[in-house]
Formats: C-alpha cells, sequence, structure tokens
C-alpha cells in the first residue's frame, strides 16, 4: 500500500476543460489496491472520461457493492456522491437514488463477485428495467479479497494460480446483459485505455441501462501462465469489434453510415462514430451481437468494443411515468397533495 | 528511438540538473539530505570536497544551480541550494578530524601556484595531500584572492574566508604572502615540475569620456576601490555616488558605499534592467537598500568645476534588435541627462592583465590578451604551465574558478607523473536501490508543497550603519530542514529493467506530472509530440525502453519528474526502481574524493 499522498505538484502544461479543471480534479485519494491492479487503469479511465466530457463532479453518483472492485470509487471523483452499498446490493441502491433523483450522473462499478454471484439477480433486474446509469463490472475472475479463489465468471479450463483447473462453466455478463435487454452493451479490457475511455464516454451519455464488462487482470492472483484473464492472454485473444470515437460537438457536413462507419446520434446531438474492422457487424442489431459473441467464443477470442446499443432507448423513469423532476425539488405541496388528492385515488380503486 | 543507455554515467548526472549544472559538479541532493537529517557536519565535507568554499561560496555563489533546479519547472521558485550551503557551513561544528592529513612524505614534486584566489588554492588542496610540494605566491599579505579583496564583509565575513584558507594551509603548502611573482621567465627558471598561474582577472576596466582625467580624484575603479575598503584604505565617501556597470561588483560598490556615507547613491546602467549581468538577487538587495537602477543611460561626460566633479551626463538610448537578434543600443534623440555627484565608481568590467608573463617563453596568447590554453587540461602552450579560474578564460565566478583548478591539478599530477594529460580520470559512481520495504524508501519521498522560504536579513539600519555587519543571517535550523524537503532527490533516479515489465499502466496512471508513456516507437521530434503530455523542454533527455512484450516502447520525460517513487511503488514486478546514484565527479588520485 502507498502511504504517501499523491503530490499536488502537475506537470506545468496541465490542461483545464471547460469548467476549468484540470484532470487532476477528478482524481480521488491514492489507491490501497495491489500494485499493478487492473482496477486502477479503469479508474484512470473513468477520471479521464469525465475529465474530457467537462462533467461537473458533483452532479456524479458513484454506486458499488463489496470487493476490490467496489473500493475503487474511493479512488475517482473524489469530489462527487459516493455509496458503498451491501455486498451485491449497488443495482437496487442506485435503482432507488436514480428514481429519488434523476438529474444525477450515476455510475455503478462492480466486480466479478458483486455482479455474477451474490448479486446476480440485482445485476439482471437493473439491466431489465432500464436504469439509466453507466454499469461498470471490473471482471477479473477471481476472489482477490480471499486470495484468488475462481469467481462466476472464471473460463472453464482456466488454471489457478495454485494449479488448479476451473471445471465450471463462466456466467458472460455481456451475454446475459444483451438477453435481459440492456441497451448500450460494451466489453473492454483495463489494459486499452485508447478503447475504454470513448466506451466509457459514449456509455455516460447514454439514457439508459448501459453495460460496460471490462477485463481487468488481477496481477496478485490471475495473472499467470493458463489464466484465461491475464494481461497476456486478453493481449493474444482480443477480438475488437472496431474503434470508437466519441463526437461531442460535431462539426462540417454530417457524415452518413457507410459500410465500415456506423454513426449513432445522441440525444444530446453528439455522435458516436464507431469504425468497424468488420463491415457485417451491425451495432443495433441484438441478435447479432449476440451470435458474433458466441461464435468468436468458440474460437477462443474476446470479443471487445461497442457490440451492441439501442438507438431509442427507454429508461425506467419513461416506463413508469415518473415526475420528470428530482423529488429534492418539489415542494410539499406537489409531494403531498391533500386529503382530496388521495381520497380521488383511493375512489380510482373502488 | 535507441534505448537510452543508463550505462553511460553522464546520463543520470544529467538528470541531477543542479549537479550537471554546478561547475565543480558537487552533488547537491545528497548534501540536502544530510542537511534535513540534521547531519550538517556530513554536509558539509560533501560540498567541501567537490567546491572547497562551501562557506565563502553559500554567501557568494553565482549559484548556476538554482536556475537548472527541477523544483524551478513544477513550482514558481527553486530550492535555496546556495543558502542552504551556508547552513551545513554554519551549523557543522568543529570538523576538523574529517579533514585529509598534510603528506607525511613527500613526493619528490614541487609545484608553484601563482596567486592565492580560489582556484590555486583548490589546486593546493588537491595537490598537497598526495605529497606535491606546493609553494603559493601572492602580492597581497594574506591569502584569498579577490574572495578577500573584492567582495565586501556585509555579504562574506572575514572569518569565514580565514577558516576556508586555513583549512587549505594545514595542509602544508609553502605560503610565500606578499612576494608577487614579477617575471615567470625567472620562476621557470627555478626548480618547480609544473607552475600554475591564478592570477585573476585584476584590472578594472577605465571609462575614457571627458572630465576623467580632470576629475580622477573622485572617480575610482570598482575593484580598487573595493580592494582598499576591504583593506580599511578608504574609510568614506561622498554624499552623492553614481555607480556605473550593471554587473555584481557594481552592487558591491553601490552597497559599499551606502555604508560609507553615501545617502543618495544611484546605480547606471547603459543596457535594459532586465540585461544586467549581476545576478537578481543582488539587484534585488540593493534594491532593498534604497538604491535606483536607472537604464539605457550611456555616460558621455563627468561635469567638473576646476577638478571637482558635480555630476555627470548621459544620453538615453533604447535597445533595438537586428535579424541576427544582436542588441544595438540606439540614441532616443532625448536631450542629454544630468545627474549630480560627488563620486563615481567605474565598475564596467574587468579585463586580464600579464604584464609579469615574458612573451618570448614559448607562451602563446591569443589576440583578446588571454593565454592559449587546452580546454580541457588547461596547458599552455608551454608545457610546464597551466592557468585556471579567471585567468584562463576571462572574468567568470568563484565556483567556476574552483573547477578549473580542480581540472588543473588533474592534469598537473598527469603531467609530473608522466601520465597522459587526456586520460581523464573517470567520475567515481555509487549506485544503490533505495527500497527498503513494499512501500518505503530510504529517502523521504513526498516532496513538501511549501513555497522557498526567504533567507532573514539583518534590520537596514543596523545593516547600514556597519560595513562589516554581515547582512543575511542565514537559515535557522528549522528554516534550513523546511527547505531542504522542498529538494526533489533528482539523484534518487528512476530505473527502469525492461523484462519485468507486464505493461499493466500502472506507472503511467499514477506519475503525478504525466511524464510516462507506452507507445510505439519513433524518431525523438515524432516521440516528444505524442507522449502523455508534450515534452517540450528539449534540453531534458527522454529516457526509452528497449521495445517491451507488445512491441511497444516506455517513454519517461525527464523534464518534470519528481522523484516521488510512485511509479515504482505501484510496479507490480519492481520493473521500476528507485537508485540513488551518486556521482562524485574524479578530481586529482583520490584524496579528496575517495569516500
Amino acid at each position: 500500500m502507498t502511504f504517501i499522498v499523491k503530490p499536488k505538484l502537475h506537470h506545468p502544461d496541465l490542461h483545464k476543460n471547460a469548467l476549468g479543471f484540470t484532470r487532476r480534479d477528478y482524481e480521488g485519494t491514492i489507491s490501497t489496491l495491489c500494485a499493478g491492479c487492473g482496477h486502477d487503469s479503469i479508474s484512470a479511465a473513468i477520471v479521464r472520461a469525465c475529465f474530457e466530457m467537462d462533467l461537473p463532479p458533483h452532479r456524479i453518483a458513484k454506486l458499488s457493492g463489496i470487493g476490490c472492485s467496489s473500493k475503487t470509487p474511493t479512488y475517482f471523483l473524489g469530489a462527487s456522491h459516493g455509496f458503498n452499498s451491501v455486498h451485491g446490493r449497488m443495482p437496487s441502491v442506485l435503482t432507488g437514488a436514480n428514481l429519488a433523483n434523476r438529474d444525477l450522473i450515476y455510475l455503478g462499478v462492480s466486480g466479478d463477485g458483486d455482479s455474477a454471484s451474490i448479486g446476480i439477480g440485482q445485476f439482471a433486474h437493473a439491466m431489465r428495467r432500464g436504469v439509466n446509469m453507466v454499469y461498470i463490472v471490473e471482471n477479473n475472475g477471481v476472489y482477490g479479497l480471499t486470495k484468488g479463489q475462481f469467481s462466476a465468471t472464471s473460463d472453464k479450463g482456466a488454471k489457478s494460480k495454485r494449479g488448479v483447473i476451473n471445471s465450471s462453466e463462466p456466467v458472460d455478463l455481456v451475454a446475459m446483459a444483451l438477453l435481459l435487454g440492456a441497451t448500450f452493451v460494451a466489453r473492454s479490457f483495463s489494459g486499452d485505455k485508447a478503447q475504454l475511455v470513448p466506451l466509457i464516454e459514449a456509455a455516460l451519455k447514454h439514457e439508459g441501462a448501459a453495460f460496460i464488462d471490462c477485463i481487468s487482470p488481477c496481477v496478485a492472483f490471475n495473472n499467470h501462465e493458463g489464466s484465461t484473464k491475464s494481461l497476456d492472454y486478453v493481449r493474444e485473444h482480443n477480438h475488437a469489434v472496431g474503434t470508437l470515437d466519441v463526437i461531442a460537438h460535431p462539426q462540417g457536413a454530417p457524415e452518413h453510415d457507410s459500410a465500415r462507419v456506423q454513426l449513432i446520434t445522441q440525444p444530446d446531438g453528439s455522435v458516436l462514430r464507431l469504425s468497424k474492422l468488420d463491415s457485417d457487424y451491425d451495432i443495433h442489431d441484438r441478435t447479432a451481437a449476440m451470435h458474433h459473441i458466441e461464435s468468436r467464443r468458440a474460437l477462443g477470442e474476446i470479443v471487445t468494443g461497442l457490440l451492441y446499443v439501442d438507438p431509442a432507448p427507454e429508461d425506467l423513469h419513461a416506463q413508469l411515468h415518473t415526475t420528470d423532476k428530482p423529488l429534492n425539488s418539489l415542494d410539499e405541496s406537489v409531494l403531498c397533495p391533500g386529503s382530496a388528492a388521495l381520497a380521488k385515488i383511493n375512489a380510482s380503486f373502488r | 528511438m535507441d534505448p537510452t543507455n543508463v550505462q553511460n554515467p553522464d546520463y543520470f548526472h544529467k538528470v541531477v540538473d543542479c549537479q550537471w549544472a554546478c561547475p565543480a559538479h558537487t552533488p547537491v541532493p545528497e548534501y540536502i539530505r544530510l542537511i534535513a537529517a540534521g547531519r550538517h557536519a556530513d554536509a558539509y565535507m560533501i560540498n567541501w570536497k567537490s567546491n572547497v568554499f562551501p562557506g565563502i561560496l553559500g554567501r557568494t555563489c553565482d549559484r548556476p544551480c538554482e536556475p537548472a533546479c527541477r523544483r524551478g519547472r513544477v513550482e514558481e521558485e527553486p530550492v535555496a541550494i546556495c543558502r542552504l550551503k551556508r547552513v551545513a557551513a554554519d551549523m557543522k561544528g568543529d570538523v576538523g578530524n574529517l579533514m585529509p592529513k598534510a603528506a607525511s612524505v613527500r613526493n619528490g614534486k614541487k609545484v608553484a601556484l601563482v596567486g592565492a584566489g580560489p582556484s590555486a588554492m583548490t589546486v593546493a588542496r588537491d595537490l598537497a595531500p598526495l605529497g606535491y610540494h606546493v609553494v603559493v605566491y601572492d602580492g597581497d599579505t594574506r591569502a584569498g584572492g579577490m574572495i578577500r579583496t573584492q567582495i565586501p564583509k556585509f555579504r562574506l565575513p572575514e572569518e569565514v574566508i580565514d577558516e576556508e584558507v586555513g583549512y587549505i594551509t594545514a595542509l602544508g603548502p609553502d605560503m610565500r604572502l606578499g612576494q608577487r611573482v614579477d617575471s615567470l621567465k625567472q620562476l621557470l627558471a627555478e626548480d618547480y615540475d609544473a607552475i600554475f598561474v591564478g592570477t585573476g582577472a585584476p584590472r578594472g576596466r577605465d571609462l575614457h569620456i571627458p572630465g576623467r582625467s580632470e576629475a580622477a580624484e573622485s572617480i575610482h575603479i570598482g575593484i580598487d576601490w573595493l580592494s582598499s575598503v576591504s583593506f580599511g584604505h578608504i574609510t568614506k565617501v561622498g554624499r552623492r555616488v553614481i555607480v556605473l556597470g550593471g554587473g555584481n561588483t557594481a552592487m558591491d560598490c553601490c552597497r559599499s558605499a551606502r555604508r560609507l556615507g553615501g545617502e543618495d547613491v544611484k546605480v547606471i546602467v547603459r543596457s535594459g534592467f532586465e540585461e544586467m549581468k549581476a545576478s537578481p538577487w543582488e539587484k534585488e538587495d540593493a534594491i532593498g537598500e534604497d538604491i535606483p537602477i536607472l537604464n539605457f543611460l550611456v555616460p558621455k561626460e563627468f561635469k567638473h568645476h576646476n577638478g571637482r566633479l558635480y555630476g555627470m551626463t548621459f544620453e538615453k538610448v533604447k535597445a533595438e534588435y537586428d535579424s541576427r537578434g544582436r542588441r544595438n543600443l540606439v540614441p532616443t534623440g532625448e536631450p542629454e541627462q544630468f545627474f549630480e555627484c560627488d563620486d563615481v565608481l567605474v565598475a564596467v568590467g574587468q579585463e586580464n592583465a600579464f604584464p609579469w608573463i615574458e612573451r618570448d617563453i614559448g607562451l602563446d596568447f591569443d589576440k583578446w590578451g588571454l593565454p592559449v590554453l587546452d580546454e580541457t587540461t588547461f596547458q599552455s602552450t608551454n608545457p610546464r604551465v597551466f592557468f585556471g579560474g579567471d585567468a584562463a578564460f576571462g572574468p567568470k565566478n568563484i565556483i567556476w574558478a574552483v573547477a578549473h583548478g580542480h581540472q588543473a591539478a588533474i592534469s598537473i599530477h598527469q603531467f609530473c607523473q608522466g601520465l597522459d594529460l587526456k586520460d581523464r580520470p573517470a567520475p567515481v559512481v555509487d549506485v544503490v536501490s533505495q527500497r527498503m520495504g513494499i512501500h518505503e524508501w530510504s529517502y523521504d519521498n513526498s516532496p513538501s508543497l511549501d513555497l522557498r522560504f526567504k533567507v532573514p536579513h539583518r534590520e537596514k539600519t543596523a545593516a547600514l550603519k556597519d560595513i562589516k555587519a554581515e547582512v543575511e543571517l542565514g537559515f535557522d535550523f528549522k528554516q534550513a530542514v523546511a527547505e531542504a524537503h522542498r529538494c526533489l532527490n533528482c539523484d534518487v533516479q528512476t530505473v527502469f529493467t525492461e523484462p519485468a515489465c507486464i505493461e499493466c499502466d500502472a506507472c503511467v496512471d499514477i506519475c503525478p506530472v504525466d511524464c510516462l508513456t507506452f507507445t510505439d516507437n519513433g524518431t525523438e521530434d515524432d516521440l516528444r509530440s505524442r507522449l502523455s503530455a508534450p515534452a517540450t523542454t528539449l534540453d531534458q533527455a527522454l529516457y526509452v525502453s528497449a521495445p517491451l512484450k507488445t512491441g511497444r516502447i516506455l517513454a519517461k520525460d525527464e523534464d518534470v519528474c519528481l522523484h516521488c517513487g510512485l511509479c515504482a511503488e505501484r510496479c507490480p514486478t519492481g520493473a521500476w526502481d528507485m537508485q540513488r546514484m551518486i556521482i562524485n565527479v574524479a578530481q586529482a588520485e583520490r584524496v579528496c574524493c575517495s569516500k
């Protein structure tokens, strides 16, 4: 564990964003995770994405459960709201927070244990309900805090650090998210920020359930030969569907879809520009995405990149016809409309 | 780019900007750490080995180290390196038993040193312990040269000079003070194996404009006047004084004049204020003593009534730059300006003068009247004669004189032993990992955020009353520790071992100053433009690794690295390590620089 405070001194040419913040202003306290942990890279990617998007830190809420991954919100966005919930219960706490205050940007940070084991039901329902959030699973395939037992996302046949072979089938959270109706689904790798940062930015802009499964090698317990979640293995078997650019302020004549380029205009006017490696891949085709992932998996490849986006997502608030204002901005007369209103509601049930 | 060869001692030496900039290559961070640890005597000895006059330089050095200091690139001001050196000298206690002893056996070689200033005394210190019979000649009756004669006592008390010159005379050189050498030819005829000339730049430049000879009684050459003040021959000056010149001598003149009865003292320079040669802090101190500095004024005439000086006239000029960037001072056409004065001190430069060196002894001079020397060995065209200090390449400063002295001593030693002068001894390099535990280091790796501390000064009226009262009081113990903590420990190097690296990005993510990048290799210009933060300080090296497993390289911009060690702390495989690299530049044999 690092004992010193990360020095405040910074590069003399450090840029400021539109809000006047530097990237350093989006950091949290220094990480207490093992040196080299993939999770720290993901934290750095979140910091960079929020800085580049000019997000006001106080408008972001970061929620997590229990585990190495769920410790990380302390290490980024030190000026944002945070909630460290019970193991596997981040999705329901986040759902509640979102229903109460829909104006905040919700970032749920979880791990493979937190989401694929103890919290798998919570994960499933947040996806199918379409909670407007970014759900990041920092997936290392082991229980790092308890010294490296296989987790539910460990691949069958993978070898543990102590030489045990995993005999169970893995939970593929990306496939599940697609199946459960998530409207933005991506997979990435902590060792590839060029891919990860635009994905986080795009997910933050998405108005619905955005899921990112980020493979994040556990340097202490799952980075050896025989592991399928080591830095080397993921680098060797990574199959990206394409590269993503987030164009915040499109300029010039609008570009059109082509065989290689697919464009997704977001509700705020920004454009996601996907340069595909495989021209047949359709980012809006859920079934094709599931097929692609499975067929590549059969070849031993790990498909990464933005895999599916619903061009017209509908979130939980739209389904429930809730008020369009955060509850804390409603005054008493609106929240408590009085006995006449209650009588009217009761009458409707008779 | 090719992988950086860190086995070349110069590579990491350059990263220690202060030490690299110091002509004598004093291991600055090492002694600053010792000051922070309260080990003042050890800090002093490290200085003494490198620069011979820590107490003197701690007050008067031109400090080339400070503009080079990395702290000045990540924050507003560099570490007060010079004043920390003084702290080591002030608080060291008795260091007599740490000094080398006079040689018990003579080696049979005899060397004459002409002059007892900083360069010659350095040669004496380096050679005497090796057994050389060193004979020092100086026209003055006390050793020290310009240190004693030209630096006012309110900047450098006499006791400090006595002490540090004393450490050298204790090594047994034959001090022939009060004996001016009038003929090099005669000296060559004696039985010396080698002769070192360290006679400085003893002639102050004069100003030949109308009125100079008529009003001569009130017009003084700066360095001569300072020397007379120093020896007590001059004890007062007129009420209104004009000092001409913009160098440090001018600053010493004006501040001395303020203490000898000058109430209305002003400095008048030809150039602009910014381009003045004086160190910024010396200008600041002069202004702080109510001395205005007027610029862009070219002296035209000394005004006098029958030889009694009453003022000077000046022409106002402005700076214009030609296409090659050279500056010309052009008259503005404004009417001449007149300033009243009773005395004028002329401090417009110094020159070398070698009237005592015959021109028929095989010792060549160039067209500027300087000896023709080998730039590395300081040997003249007469192989037995070596030069150093201001006498070698014209006026510089004390620390350069010391550096010359060390090099000349090496040459003289090689020469007397019949060795090749070009075969210079290599530096002594000492590399030690600083790792004490997983995340613990044997140096304080958390940089202090304090801004530079100011050295306390004596109250102004008291300071101006007594020309011998030292103005700067020096840091106290606590201030010194706090200032020492501002040092970034640049000598604790970030050392990278490629095979261990797994490219996990941890070092890149943690680096507070964005100096690390994993990227595809390219030419230097190309790489510099696409690092995490563009590397625009071109004289700061890029540390480039060999290709890693993914084919990428790791590039580190050395420019603003804080040496905080976080890259090494967050590295899971120990590919990064923090290694203290002490580089002691070689001196004549190893008597003085041995550990």
